[in-house]
């Protein structure tokens, strides 16, 4: 068997690189969830691969963080699946959720709890070894060093969008979802959590969700937009932009979701 | 699972609520032992605990919901839910870390009153004149009488996003389980349903306990009452409509 890794590779991937796109990539089948009568996500299927950032656009009430909350496995769909890094959000639950990041909408956090206790909490869940490193890495990873010993209450809110990322990528999960990362961040922040963002989605696949198109452009190699809960483009930026022949972002956006 | 607990704990430790209603609890069931003369141990004569444990289960009645009201009503108020729903935890490793740190909360106001015990082991004539198997076992049935009174605590606050409604539902249940199916079985009186409605109740079984007989059918009565109310705790939570 050896003999074979000495060939020359001739596929676009090495067989390392497949695996890893096989068992590392989001894979979505027909995934709904029904409230009654209304159709808040309605069969959508896409996928997104490690090493690049998927953006996942669509007007407010599209069913975006409805999507989102199905894929972390906190919403049971209504019917189709989706399938984490080799495991299915409902039947490996558990299994799934050990490398997956998550970061809620609006940023929910124990505010109770002192910085660097909560994230010495979030690392105890996933029953980290060396957890006191893991923290301190994580802290300097985000930016926190000198809000570490205040209270998430007293932080502003930048600081806490900080605690929010920090608690979803301590395990350094291979997944993440991110669900409006940058919203009420100064200029100055925002630049520091992008470059963060687009660090991470070097080995991970990531998926965000935003409102801002210059942040699509920034970030994202993919794009998924949703609308009244069904997909209108997935492409990537670049064939997004040659087919609707134009480099606005924004008036493809609103081509498309009007 | 330990993770949970600990916060749990840590984050009821650091609240006023409890130290308040754990001071209340305190405070009234001394003032009532001690010092108010129609209740008073000192004026009854008998060196015994029995005015404090047939007052205990009613001050629990209270104490137990405001420490489990806010346990998983914060939680949904907050959207904080989601920070452990996406967590590899299952919903019995959160439900059963919540309920714990609740119950050693209870046992935090418990401990206090050994003082009490101590008094009047000095106080008997002769000294240790007191029945010290009845008091064992009305401690474990206290106990056992909290940890039913915050299972029922724990999911009034799995349906609902208000702590006040929490609590009030909570207090509910738990008078309809110590004194409801007391008074239920005197109205049926002489028939077959007051032993089921007698069997329901959570005073006989406690009153059975007080008596200082460690009789496993009172001990499963507690345990499956527990179970029962946490089990639907995890309906209320695996459905997740927030």
């Amino acid at each position: 068997m050896r003999g074979i890794a000495l060939q020359p590779v001739k596929t676009a991937f090495s067989c390392h690189d497949r695996f890893k796109i096989e068992t590392l990539s989001i894979q979505v089948e027909g995934l709904s969830k029904t409230y009654g009568q209304q159709k808040a996500v309605d069969q959508i299927s896409f996928r997104a691969v490690p090493g690049k950032v998927l953006g996942f656009l669509g007007p407010n009430g599209a069913g975006k963080s409805t999507t989102m909350r199905m894929l972390t496995g906190y919403l049971q769909p209504t019917s189709g699946s989706a399938n984490l890094g080799g495991f299915d959000t409902q039947r490996q639950s558990l299994e799934m959720r050990r490398i997956l990041g998550y970061l809620p909408e609006n940023t929910p956090l124990y505010t109770d709890m002192y910085v660097r206790e909560f994230l010495s909490f979030v690392a105890d869940t996933y029953q980290l070894e060396r957890s006191a490193i893991k923290v301190k890495e994580v802290i300097a990873r985000v930016g926190l060093g000198d809000e570490q010993h205040k209270k998430i209450s007293m932080l502003s809110k930048g600081y806490k969008q900080r605690v929010g990322l920090a608690q979803a990528i301590i395990h350094d999960p291979s997944i993440l979802i991110l669900d409006e990362p940058t919203t009420g961040l100064d200029p100055n922040q925002l630049t520091d959590i992008r470059e963060l963002i687009r660090n991470l989605g070097k080995d991970k696949t990531v998926i965000l969700s935003t409102h801002i198109m210059q942040e699509v452009e920034a970030l994202c190699d993919q794009v998924v937009i949703i609308n009244k809960g069904k997909i209108v483009a997935d492409a990537s930026l670049t064939e997004l932009k040659s087919k609707h022949q134009t480099d606005s972002l924004e008036e493809i956006f609103r081509g498309l979701t009007r | 699972m330990y993770a949970v607990f600990k916060r749990e704990l840590f984050s009821l430790l650091n609240s006023l609520m409890a130290y308040i209603t754990i001071g209340v609890f305190l405070l009234v069931s001394g003032l009532l032992l001690w010092f108010f003369p129609d209740t008073s141990i000192l004026e009854y004569g008998y060196a015994e605990l029995n005015g404090f444990f047939s007052l205990a289960p009613f001050l629990f009645m209270f104490l137990v919901p405001a420490i489990t009201m806010r346990s998983f009503a914060e939680e949904r108020r907050e959207g904080t839910y989601v920070l452990l729903a996406s967590r590899p935890l299952t919903d019995w490793q959160i439900i059963l870390a919540k309920y714990f740190a609740c119950l050693v909360l209870v046992l935090f106001a418990l401990l206090p009153t050994l003082i009490y015990y101590y008094s009047i082991v000095q106080l008997g004539l002769p000294q240790g004149n007191i029945d010290g198997g009845a008091v064992t076992g009305s401690y474990i049935g206290l106990l056992l009488l909290g940890g039913a009174f915050a299972s029922t605590g724990i999911f009034a606050s799995s349906v609902t996003k208000n702590q006040v409604i929490a609590f009030a539902v909570a207090v509910f249940l738990s008078f309809i389980a110590y004194s409801g199916f007391d008074a239920l079985a005197k109205i049926f009186a002489l028939g077959t349903l007051e032993d089921v409605f007698l069997w329901l109740s959570v005073n006989e079984h406690f009153q059975s306990m007080s008596r200082g007989v460690l009789d496993t059918r009172d001990l499963v009565y507690f345990l499956s009452f527990i179970l029962l109310f946490l089990g639907a705790t995890k309906l209320a939570i695996g459905g997740r409509k927030w």
